[in-house]
């Protein structure tokens, strides 16, 4: 057995980013989990938040918000369908407030729009935990 | 016989003619490679979810338990037909063959008593369909303006059906697309997005005798993944339509340069033999002229 999960985070348009990793951390609905090498077969809903992938060693090597998706464990591969996905280091800062802003005001504009209230709020969350993990680090 | 001013001037006015077609098949083509790279490059995310929802559907503890999406309304009154063409002309049978295909689909539905109601996605499927059922469209979506066409785009789309579905609208949804084949074949598809034919060949990953564990539980994650696959489903409709279209678009160019060239061809004979009689025609009346003095 591979002691490496192969790594594959997918978007719509293309494959974003595609790594052997020791160990992935993933936002999943019922709370984060770690995915190594040997995983027991898994589907999850994830919820808006940061994955974590540890190339080797202690350190997080990279650290993407997704802001929800699906991922996909089976044996020694993780595979996470994300809309919606951002590198750490390439979130822009100034725009944030923007953004937060725009998606509080679809939550407004929604009104009784239950699938369009549901996808506003999914976005201000998302939006929300960047800020967070931004002024943590 | 016509003058030779006339035939000089047409022989120009053909000629620009086939500059313009050789220049959008040339653009055509460009277009192409990109659309094919976009098509290549959102496979993956399809055929993952694809075998997500095979997983998923193959663990569910039993039929009614599957969501609408999944399972439908178990009627097929009324019907959508999602028709999905280009945004502009000049590309051969590739508009109107989605419309016929589509036209033919609502004819026999309606035919046999049912409702049909129709979105458009892509000005050209509007003009082409709201001659004869125009009273069936409910609404459409015009991309003439966006560049690129992007996932935000298929979203849009894939939500507007979904409100469409949440409010009883229709019972059986259908989309409308050409598939690309080659440049010179693109084949038109309907496939029906709701509710949802999986297909039945894919195989299962090997899991080595371990079975999936969901998270929350398998309902669940179906309610997420049927609208996402949805959207995905229309997006892969629309790149693959979008390479279609440029295929279309190159065929039909290359084909109107090579007859272009063939007329400036005809239209160069018929000048020059016209020249020459002329000549002829001057010379035998200065010989003449010149023989009765």
């Amino acid at each position: 057995m591979a002691d490496k999960v192969t790594f594959e985070l997918v978007s719509p348009e293309r494959v974003l980013l595609s790594v052997e990793a020791e160990m992935v951390v993933v936002p999943g609905s019922e709370g984060d989990f770690a995915v190594l090498a040997g995983h027991q077969p898994t589907i999850s809903a994830l919820r808006p938040g940061s994955i974590d992938v540890y190339e080797a060693g202690d350190r997080i090597s990279s650290r993407i918000f997704v802001a929800g998706g699906l991922a996909e464990v089976s044996l020694d591969r993780l595979t996470v369908l994300a809309e919606a996905a951002e590198r750490f280091e390439s979130v822009d800062r100034a725009a944030l407030g923007q953004r937060i802003a725009e998606a509080t005001e679809a939550i407004e504009d929604a009104g009784a729009d239950e699938v369009k209230r549901d996808a506003a709020e999914t976005r201000l969350a998302y939006l929300q935990h960047i800020v967070e993990t931004n002024t943590v680090n | 016989m016509p003058s030779l001013k006339s035939l000089r001037l047409r022989i120009a006015s053909v000629k620009s003619t086939q500059k313009i077609t050789k220049a959008m098949k040339m653009v055509a083509a460009s277009k192409l490679r990109r659309a094919q790279e976009a098509a290549e490059q959102a496979r993956p995310y399809a055929e993952r979810m694809e075998r997500m929802l095979v997983s998923l559907a193959a663990s569910l503890p039993s039929a009614d338990d599957a969501p609408r999406l999944l399972g439908g309304t178990g009627s097929d009154q009324t019907h959508l037909l999602v028709v999905a063409t280009g945004e502009r002309g000049l590309c051969g049978a590739f508009n109107s063959s989605i419309a016929r295909a589509a036209r033919r689909k609502a004819q026999e539905l309606l035919g046999q008593g049912k409702t049909v109601k129709i979105l458009w996605v892509g000005r050209k499927g509007r003009d082409n369909l709201k001659r004869d059922l125009a009273r069936n469209i409910v609404d459409g979506f015009d991309f003439s303006k966006v560049k690129r066409v992007g996932f935000v785009e298929a979203a849009q789309v894939s939500d507007k059906i979904l409100s469409l579905f949440a409010h009883g609208e229709f019972d059986v949804c259908t989309i409308f697309f050409n598939t690309f084949k080659s440049v010179i074949s693109q084949v038109v598809t309907e496939r029906q997005l709701i509710p949802l034919a999986l297909p039945e060949a894919t195989a299962l990953p090997d899991l080595g005798g371990a079975i999936y564990e969901f998270e929350p539980d398998e309902t669940e994650i179906l309610e997420q993944l049927l609208p996402r696959n949805l959207a995905v489903q229309v997006f892969r409709a629309m790149l693959e339509n979008n390479a279609s279209e440029q295929g279309a678009r190159m065929s039909a160019m290359d084909n109107a340069t090579r007859n272009a060239g063939e007329m400036i061809n005809k239209l160069t004979l018929v000048y020059n033999r016209t020249r020459q009689a002329m000549i002829t025609k001057e010379l035998i009346e200065i010989i003449s002229g010149a023989e009765a003095v």
